[in-house]
């Protein structure tokens, strides 16, 4: 009899041991210090104030952003009159357009990306090749495939019905009456014979009026910004240490999923901070799309972007080539850039397939069994190792991924065409 | 956990299988060393002797040199400058050095997004570098080579970013 009970103590013993070692593991927070600096990163209430953009003067110029607003919406400013920003940058749909390849004109040779939070990327597209928003917003109004239009062709139009909006904020407007109607440095050959055949001094004065429309259009741009998500909320519990509103925010599979993701996943290597992006370029070993033109990501966007006419040390840029460091400083070619693609953010991921540049993967599943698998990449060499995930923690990271879905903390004034 | 395990021990203290229980309870306690032990070693694969120190000398000895970056802690994603302080090993500053330098993250296979480069001499073997930028957290290495008085050497800074 003595020896059972001595026996039971023992056991109950052992027993609080395994509690004890339980309840280290896993105490009321289940976030070490280290972990709640990591996801103090990565939550919205991190975000720094926006950054400025020395290379726009009108970047926070509320009238610039309202005309900006216009020109994002307007039809008109396409070869058929049916192509807007707004048609691929959807605001319902996160400002894209959910397709493999957008549709233009014609078809492009990528994803649309999202323009969300974009003011904060020193990068813009897939492979960089501009360094802001406004030269960004001016490369698919004269890409044949996208808008299709042209320089002149859009000086006549703002000269015909937006004279007063324009001249308000950037002056008087170019001389148009003697300009060709259709003329740019485009694909279009006739386009482009016309714009040859101009004074360079019109085409300067057109070139500068044309970084104007892309000017107000960033200007526009800057205010679509992402709103707080679950995953958000749950980050400010941890903050405050409240473990009850933490196990009611997120179920154990997205808590799980979490963990993954800033742990064995490693998916926080490159989609770190509050917008789960460094905004940097990586091989990740994603498949080549056998019917598109070679893409060489990076390789080709940085060398594009030093030599862009609207970059931040061109001559259409407000800023001082101090204030152009990014561009400076960027690693202009090398290994590491073949096949390196832009870091998107995260941010209501999972409302947005397809996924990657050319819309490879349909859903967050192959995207997870991608980065699990860790293939070689078609070109360079992919920055990727093995995840050895499981089925079930591949569901617990994409269960994560779910909580990152948001409302835009933009005024819904500016999500549809201005009256 | 424990309203339902204790009966069940209970029960099998009655049935005399008690050291068979002991035996299974011990394992699971190594288990669950091992499995903690796991969370907390695994995710490391850095080497466990480097050195953080900011001020080093060179592969040769030839210089010593220190590094002090103009935001502390070093941010990730932030374009940024250091100052390079450049001395012999008995505390003389290095003037006219040239000096080049690149960063790496040795565990991932590439380096950083930028090319940075000294800028300016500040005097007092002082040389601003600008154009720093780390993308990620993790292990760093900034490789210095430094060139003076007919003499190379290299110096290397390891960096634990957060």
């Amino acid at each position: 009899m003595k020896s059972r009970f001595m026996l039971i103590g023992f056991a109950l013993l052992v027993l609080s041991m395994i509690g004890s070692i339980a309840f280290s593991a896993w105490p009321r927070s289940p976030w070490t210090q280290a972990d709640v600096a990591v996801l103090r990163g990565l939550w919205i209430g991190s975000m720094p104030p926006l950054p400025p953009d020395p290379s726009n003067r009108y970047a926070d110029n509320a009238q610039a952003a309202a005309f900006g607003q216009r020109l994002f919406f307007d039809t008109r400013l396409s070869a058929n009159g049916t192509i807007a920003c707004a048609t691929c940058h959807a605001p319902q749909q996160g400002f894209q357009d959910g397709k493999p390849l957008s549709q233009g004109i014609g078809t492009t040779n990528r994803r649309a990306m999202t323009i969300v939070g974009t003011a904060y990327s020193p990068w813009l597209f897939w492979d960089g090749r501009k360094d802001s928003q406004w030269a960004q917003a001016l490369g698919p109004l004269e890409s044949a495939v996208e808008h299709g239009g042209n320089r002149t062709r859009y000086a006549h139009l703002i000269a015909g019905s937006d004279r007063a909006a324009y001249e308000a904020l950037f002056g008087p407007l170019p001389d148009t009456t003697l300009l060709p109607p259709s003329a740019g440095p485009v694909a279009d050959p006739t386009a482009r014979a016309a714009w040859d055949g101009m004074r360079a001094a019109d085409r300067d004065a057109i070139t500068r009026f044309y970084a104007n429309m892309g000017k107000a259009i960033a200007a526009y741009e800057r205010t679509i910004m992402p709103g707080p998500s679950r995953f958000d909320t749950y980050v400010q519990a941890v903050l405050n240490n409240d473990t009850v509103a933490m196990q009611t925010l997120l179920t154990p599979d997205e808590v799980m999923g979490m963990r993954l993701f800033i742990g064995k996943a490693h998916c926080v290597n490159c989609h770190n901070g509050p917008l789960f992006t460094n905004n940097d370029f990586h091989n990740t070993g994603v498949p080549s799309v056998p019917r598109l033109p070679e893409d060489t990501g990076r390789a080709h966007g940085a060398p594009q972007v030093r030599g862009d006419e609207f970059n931040c040390l061109s001559r259409y840029s407000d800023a001082q080539p101090a204030q152009c460091g990014e561009l400076q400083f960027m690693k202009p070619e090398g290994e590491q850039l073949i096949r390196a693609f832009k870091t998107p953010s995260l941010r209501n991921v999972a409302e947005r397939g397809p996924f990657m540049h050319a819309g490879q993967f349909t859903t967050l599943n192959d995207v997870l069994a991608h980065y699990n698998r860790a293939p070689a990449a078609p070109a360079g060499a992919s920055e990727l190792k093995p995840l050895n995930l499981s089925k079930t923690e591949i569901a617990q990271v994409i269960a994560f991924l779910k909580t990152l879905s948001g409302p835009l903390a933009t005024a819904p004034t500016w999500l549809t065409p201005p009256k | 956990m424990n309203t339902i395990t204790t009966p069940t021990i209970a029960t099998a203290v009655k049935r005399g299988n008690n050291w068979k229980w002991i035996a299974g309870i011990g394992a699971l306690v190594v288990v669950a060393l091992a499995v903690l032990s796991a969370m907390n070693w695994g995710m490391g694969s850095m080497p466990a002797d480097l050195d953080f120190s900011t001020t080093r000398t060179s592969t040769n000895g030839v210089f010593r040199a220190a590094i002090r970056p103009a935001v502390d802690p070093i941010p990730i994603n932030t374009l940024h400058s250091w100052t390079l302080h450049v001395e012999t090993p008995d505390g003389k500053p290095i003037e006219n050095a040239m000096i080049t330098l690149h960063g790496d993250m040795p565990q991932h296979g590439h380096g950083m997004p930028t090319t940075p480069t000294v800028t300016s001499y500040l005097g007092q073997g002082n040389y601003t570098v600008d154009g720093m930028k780390f993308q990620m957290a993790g292990w760093w290495v900034v490789d210095f080579e430094l060139k003076a008085g007919g003499t190379t050497d290299q110096v290397r800074f390891n960096l634990l970013l957060k």
